[in-house]
């Protein structure tokens, strides 16, 4: 894990101080809430429905114990005692006085933690493989690329007013667990033909309004060149990019008016003027890359016989290990997702007292690390297999033990109606009553496989677009309506999923996945999963069985 | 409207003049070649000329004046249309050498990131610079005392520091 030298320890505290200065200014007048609303932003403080929301930034999804620990104290002292984990590997809590904020930064502060960037028109937090570091099919570790990016976009004079806002992913695998293709700029460490490793660069996808997926800006790109090759990326959208339009205003806009030709022309242009000191960034990634060298493992045999054991004996435990567990690097570990979507749970919410369960976990089995994933649930990279049933116990104690990681009730939604001031129906609720009519364990792994993910405003925060069942839930004269897609996907094979017809009310939605779900079950071949059918038969065969009723 | 620096407010010596109405003073203007006698006159330093530019200029078209104006003030239409960024870092990294303004609505919080991409003062209206004195300027502009990002001017860089302390422990 990387560590707050003493320059990043200043410049987390300078910058705290910055803001409790301008939350000062505000509250005497000299800022206007005009001025003010930028700047509270790009330091992660929303003005909700109810309350201030401010969201922290967990770089790269990555977290010691220790940190999850401190936003369990802050939950408990400065909200109503949860948080929320989000798409963006954040956590955002909903309920801070704007007078705390400042202390709650202080607080961050104390763990080398932040809010910067983690909203407004800026260069937002980098996300990467939760993962990472673990997986056995990885080049190399794409956090190392992630803290890089994460300090180099930090407070950048050049790019804190951008169009609109601008998000990075990074990923090192061919299986991608980042969602790059779905992001303003992706990032996919590869091989050249030599070996080397470098990186290919997407550029324009997107979700919101007008999803997009990522076009290629640069098959390989050395590891040195990355900063300036992103200075000269974003030079040309922060030029180019519309200003007159906040739903224009995405560089996926700007690259689908001008050609991915032409913006690589403008890129390469602006890059080849760029004064660069390729040694000094590679230094950098030296420093930062010895902060992510392979932690001690144990040696063990990769075969664990008492997890073995414990399958055989615990049908909970063995459906946990089936569905939350993932082949490790290192022989005899594992990597474990602790969902956090028990059923009838909010996606993504998480209690004090579990985030400290959750932290001590990990310092016990996971080596001190934590990550939180785009699917709003969290991982433990390094567990021994030895000690899974241990952890599954641990878990079990405070309802962490959901075995359904990607399955039908690992549903995505953003907060909706119930707490966000753009949304225009209710989300939450639409997951709860999805998966309470899924809970069935037998009836979920039977289904298979099945990414279902709720927005509540077409701005799209729950990735409605890159479900395999998309529900997007709108206000049609004042009534809730769901529209829904099918075949979106979020990774090395992503898609944009397809509208199947006319919106659904509250009180259908639920009755309208079921149907969707028995017509897979009656169309699909063995093996095949949701997103194999639905390739296979097309929108047509689900879209005649959905509106056959009306 | 008031102007300031890294000194705090200065005094604008500039007057705005827009087509179609600019009287300008004879001498200030840069003028060579012959007059109507076939003479050769005098050529003129252009010691005083400046202009204005809208955010989305063309900065090509802008370069060739580069030598011939000692001023360039740069449009921010609102404090959020961060363009103006992009544009002084390009005007710098061209070649311009001469004074560079933003002008517009620009708050004591973007001081700091318009001196590091390459503006030298502000002019914002009375309504903005009203609202925030001296002191907040001052402030704002020390905030945050060292960045990460190579090759903009500010105060100190943490990547070079971080290689001067390593050398030291070599």
């Amino acid at each position: 894990m990387y560590r707050y030298d003493e320059f990043d320890a200043a410049f987390v505290r300078e910058r705290s101080a910055q803001f409790r200065d301008q939350v000062q200014r505000r509250l005497t007048g000299a800022l206007t809430e005009e001025e003010f609303r930028p700047l509270r932003l790009m330091n992660g403080l929303y003005l909700q429905l109810h309350a201030y929301m401010l969201r922290l930034a967990i770089p790269y999804g990555a977290m010691r114990g220790e940190q999850m620990r401190h936003l369990a104290m802050i939950a408990e002292r400065y909200d109503r005692g949860y948080g929320h984990f989000t798409t963006r590997q954040n956590i955002q809590f909903n309920w801070p006085k704007l007078k705390d904020v400042p202390d709650i930064l202080d607080h961050l502060a104390d763990v080398e933690m932040h809010a910067i960037q983690s909203s407004g028109n800026c260069i937002r937090n980098t996300t990467s493989d939760p993962y990472a570091g673990a997986a056995p099919d990885e080049i190399e570790d794409p956090r190392i690329t992630g803290e890089m990016i994460r300090q180099w976009s930090s407070l950048h004079p050049e790019f804190m007013f951008l169009g609109r806002k601008f998000k990075i992913a990074v990923s090192a695998t061919e299986e991608d667990r980042a969602a790059i293709k779905v992001h303003d700029i992706g990032i996919q460490i590869v091989r050249n033909e030599a070996g080397e490793a470098g990186y290919k660069v997407l550029v324009g996808g997107g979700l919101g309004r007008t999803p997009m997926i990522g076009k290629v800006l640069r098959e390989f790109l050395p590891k040195a060149d990355l900063l300036p090759y992103l200075e000269a990326t974003l030079r040309v959208y922060n030029l180019f990019g519309r200003r007159d339009n906040k739903y224009k205003a995405r560089i996926k806009i700007l690259v689908h008016k001008l050609g991915i030709e032409e913006y690589a022309a403008r890129v390469e242009e602006e890059f080849a003027s760029l004064d660069k000191s390729p040694e000094l960034d590679a230094d950098e990634y030296r420093r930062i890359a010895a902060y992510f060298a392979l932690p001690a493992f144990k040696a063990a045999a990769e075969e664990s016989v008492l997890l073995e054991r414990m399958q055989r004996e615990d049908a909970g435990f063995a459906a946990w290990v089936k569905r939350n567990v993932h082949p490790h690097r290192q022989p005899g570990y594992a990597i474990a997702t602790i969902s956090l979507k028990p059923i009838g749970g909010a996606p993504g919410d998480a209690t004090a007292e579990q985030m400290r369960l959750m932290a001590a976990v990990a310092e016990a089995h996971s080596l001190d690390e934590l990550r939180v994933t785009h699917e709003q649930n969290i991982v433990l990279p390094h567990v021994r297999k030895d000690e899974l049933y241990l952890v599954w116990s641990k878990l079990k104690s405070q309802g962490l033990d959901a075995p359904n990681k990607g399955m039908v009730t690992d549903i995505i939604a953003c907060p909706g109606l119930d707490y966000c001031n753009l949304a225009t129906a209710r989300s939450i609720p639409v997951a709860q009553n999805i998966a309470e009519t899924f809970a069935d364990p037998a009836m979920q792994e039977k289904i298979g496989p099945l990414s279902i993910k709720i927005s509540g405003c077409i701005n799209a925060c729950g990735h409605h677009h890159i479900g395999h069942i998309g529900i997007l839930g709108l206000d049609k004269a004042g009534v809730e309506s769901y529209q829904i897609t099918l075949g979106g996907e979020s990774t090395e094979t992503a898609a944009i999923g397809e509208r199947v017809g006319p919106g659904f009310s509250y009180g259908e939605v639920t009755g309208a996945i079921e149907t969707l779900i028995e017509t897979y079950l009656d169309q699909r071949e063995t093996g095949e999963t949701f997103l194999q059918t639905y390739r296979r038969v097309g929108l047509t065969a689900f879209k005649e069985t959905l509106y056959a009723a009306a | 409207m008031p102007l300031r620096d890294d000194d705090g407010p200065i005094e604008d010596r500039w007057t705005r003049v827009s087509l179609g109405e600019a009287l300008v003073e004879f001498s200030i203007l840069e003028f060579s070649g012959v007059d109507e006698r076939g003479e050769e006159i005098e050529t003129r330093k252009p010691s005083a000329l400046g202009f204005h530019v809208a955010n989305d200029v063309d900065v090509h078209t802008v370069v060739p004046w580069f030598e011939r104006v000692a001023l360039i003030s740069v449009d921010f239409p609102s404090f959020a249309d961060g363009r103006g960024f992009s544009l002084g870092r390009k005007f710098r990294a061209m070649g311009f050498r001469g004074r560079l303004r933003a002008t517009g609505p620009v708050i004591a919080d973007q001081y700091a990131y318009l001196r590091a991409c390459g503006f030298d003062e502000v002019e914002p209206p009375e309504r903005v610079s009203n609202r925030q004195p001296e002191a907040h300027w001052k402030a704002a502009a020390k905030a945050i005392t060292a960045g990460y990002q190579r090759g903009y001017p500010g105060p100190s860089n943490i990547l070079e520091a971080r290689r001067a302390a390593r050398d030291i422990r070599r």
